[in-house]
């Protein structure tokens, strides 16, 4: 069993986020980056069925430079190998894009399964994974909370509005993850070791027979226009006086002002 | 000159804050109140390779370095000191004693089970009329013939309520100062081998403190760990990696008590403004900040001298007595500022002062610590 996992770097969480001077991205100066959390769920759970059926488990990731460190953290929980897209036609290419550059690596390794994150928690379009399937003709079946393998391919289950969806796939397909699907490891210290002594392939689009305007931000179909803060919260207002009085004006104001009411 | 952390050290870094963040730190208050910790984490943390960090892989170690050690021993002790103290008496004063001194038929025997977590390690040196002055220790280990016998009493020691595997130190021959001391691994179970009065401490209250206690304790020959009469090279040897430890455990206490200062000084309204807006706190927060940052650089430097091979007893000694006094002084502003809820269990600082304290005690007094950097200088010129 040949598993390909797609991870990301993104910005941590946690950390704040300051808008670039341009405006059409964030300032990644002094910006903590990890591997996006979905996507730690993908290694965990192609970690699990190597496990279970033996196998290699392959790391796939499109980024600049700094995305090697998402792929370490990866080899350190157990993966194999490591393939990084770096290219700077890359910067600026669109979900679309990224997708055509993943799948043409993908398409190399010969893989009887593709995971993803369910989706990235950068800007959570939960687009690549579906597209990666449609580039490479795979069955696909997303936000899968349970993945059972057999002889005959793939049972996921997936959470739909009050009931699970249990589909069939066959194989090779690409799965992408919910978090619920299982609990990562962390990387131990040997693994990290073995991480770090393990070479990470690192390949351009031309690589993968790729032109820029074929997955760069050339060939682009979506183009961001601008980035804006979250409107500030506005400040509570609290009401003083006599209770009768309080009531009164909290009426008008559900009524009125808030119009929920 | 670099002073940025590899990225392999990032990631034990992040890996080791995270583990902490999710398995002990919600954890910590109830240890504290308990005075136990539950087992199960000594083996998440030797299925992480932290019970035994800089032990070779092929011994079932981490296979990384002291910095390694430093950084996530830090981390540890960050969310939860005593469990740090567990882990440090592990790696430095039992796994590195038998990798470095012991005989491949000791090494292949222990290692694997102390780095990996199923089973824990003690130091027994310090007895109720040797404490820094441990080259006076009294315990007797009389070579009878395909034994070793055993008698004396071993006190303060770390681990030793749950210790399988515990280092003694005894004397083998007559001597002074540390001359004619010999070092022994025993384990749970030896005849003659029990655990005396367990102590009730100020703070890491959820590591054990113990008495054990040798009646005609009965070892075999091959127990005896390095050369006869050579085992006081052994206890020092250990505690200068050890004092780096220490050094990280008071780093991650310091650290705790400026993070939960910082936390609580935005959050504390008083005259109608957050207490962080008064010049008083901004100044404690402001060398709180900084100590710890010198605190930090001396102990990457002790544990980046030892990585080169190199002897280290000062650089390790300064970095011990330097991180502990920061945290002791760390925890001490940090409960100021909190004012009355910084004196009641509520709140961590509290705890963190309580447990800053032992730092400045074991593996060597700060006073010790002094002793020795200067006996270098001195001993130089």
């Amino acid at each position: 069993m040949h598993i390909v996992v797609c991870v990301k770097h993104v910005p941590d969480t946690e950390a704040p986020i300051r808008i670039r001077a341009d405006g059409r991205g964030i300032e990644e100066q002094g910006l903590p980056f990890v591997v996006n959390y979905y996507d730690e769920h993908g290694v965990e759970e192609a970690l699990r069925i190597k496990e279970r059926l033996g196998g290699t488990v392959t790391l796939v990731t499109a980024g600049p430079a700094r995305a090697a460190q998402a792929l370490r953290t990866g080899l350190a929980m157990g993966a194999d190998t490591a393939i990084h897209i770096e290219d700077p036609a890359l910067d600026g290419a669109d979900h679309l894009g990224v997708a055509r550059a993943l799948a043409a690596a993908i398409r190399a390794q010969k893989c009887d399964l593709v995971i993803c994150g369910k989706l990235s928690t950068d800007d959570n379009a939960a687009i690549v994974g579906p597209a990666l399937a449609e580039y490479l003709e795979f069955p696909q079946a997303t936000a899968v909370t349970k993945l059972e393998l057999s002889e005959d391919g793939a049972t996921a289950h997936r959470e739909v509005e009050g009931a699970v969806e249990v589909l069939q796939v066959a194989l090779p397909a690409v799965v992408t993850v919910e978090r619920s699907i299982n609990e990562p490891r962390y990387p131990s210290l040997p693994g990290i070791m073995k991480a770090k002594r393990t070479p990470i392939a690192v390949t351009t689009l031309a690589d993968l027979g790729l032109a820029p305007d074929e997955a760069g931000a050339a060939s682009a179909r979506s183009e961001v226009l601008g980035f804006a803060p979250p409107p500030q919260r506005q400040a509570g207002r609290v009401l003083e006086g006599d209770p009768a009085q309080i009531v009164k004006e909290l009426v008008r104001f559900l009524r009125e002002d808030a119009k929920v009411l | 000159m670099d002073f940025e952390l590899s990225e392999e050290h990032r990631l034990v870094q992040s890996t080791v804050r995270e583990w902490a963040a999710s398995r002990l730190r919600p954890l910590a208050a109830e240890m504290d109140r308990t005075a136990s910790y539950p087992p199960e984490l000594i083996r998440e943390l030797g299925d992480l390779g932290l019970m035994g960090v800089f032990i070779p892989e092929e011994y079932g170690g981490g296979g990384m370095d002291t910095i390694s050690y430093c950084v996530a021993l830090e981390e540890i002790a960050r969310a939860e000191a005593s469990l740090a103290a567990v882990l440090s008496v592990n790696n430095s004063l039992d796994c590195y004693p038998i990798f470095a001194f012991g005989d491949e038929r000791q090494k292949r025997t222990y290692l694997p089970e102390l780095a990996g977590g199923r089973k824990i390690g003690c130091y027994c040196l310090t007895e109720p009329t040797a404490g820094s002055d441990a080259g006076s220790l009294r315990a007797t280990a009389r070579d009878a013939g395909p034994e070793w016998v055993l008698n004396g009493t071993k006190i303060f020691v770390t681990n030793g309520v749950e210790a399988d595997v515990l280092i003694i130190y005894a004397r083998t021959d007559p001597g002074l100062h540390g001359h004619g001391i010999s070092a022994f691994i025993a384990e749970k179970g030896d005849p003659g081998l029990s655990v005396g009065k367990v102590e009730h401490k100020l703070g890491i209250r959820a590591s054990s403190t113990c008495e054990i206690v040798l009646e005609d304790c009965r070892l075999p020959q091959h127990r005896l760990l390095g050369e006869r009469g050579k085992g006081f090279r052994i206890a020092l040897a250990a505690l200068d990696g050890g004092r780096i430890g220490i050094a990280a455990q008071a780093l991650g206490i310091a650290r705790a008590s400026m993070e939960d200062a910082i936390a609580y000084a935005k959050e504390r309204h008083q005259f109608g403004r957050p207490i962080a807006a008064f010049q008083a706190n901004q100044w404690k927060i402001a060398d709180m900040a900084t100590r710890i940052q010198a605190a930090r650089l001396l102990t990457y430097r002790a544990a980046w001298v030892r990585d080169q091979g190199r002897r280290h007893t000062s650089e390790a000694a300064m970095a011990k007595l330097y991180a502990s006094e920061t945290a002791m002084w760390s925890a001490t502003q940090a409960v100021q500022m909190y004012g009355g809820y910084g004196y009641v269990q509520d709140y961590p600082v509290e705890r963190h002062f309580r447990d800053a304290k032992i730092t400045e005690i074991y593996e060597g007094t700060s006073e010790v610590q002094r002793l020795v950097i200067a006996r270098q200088l001195l001993d130089a010129s």
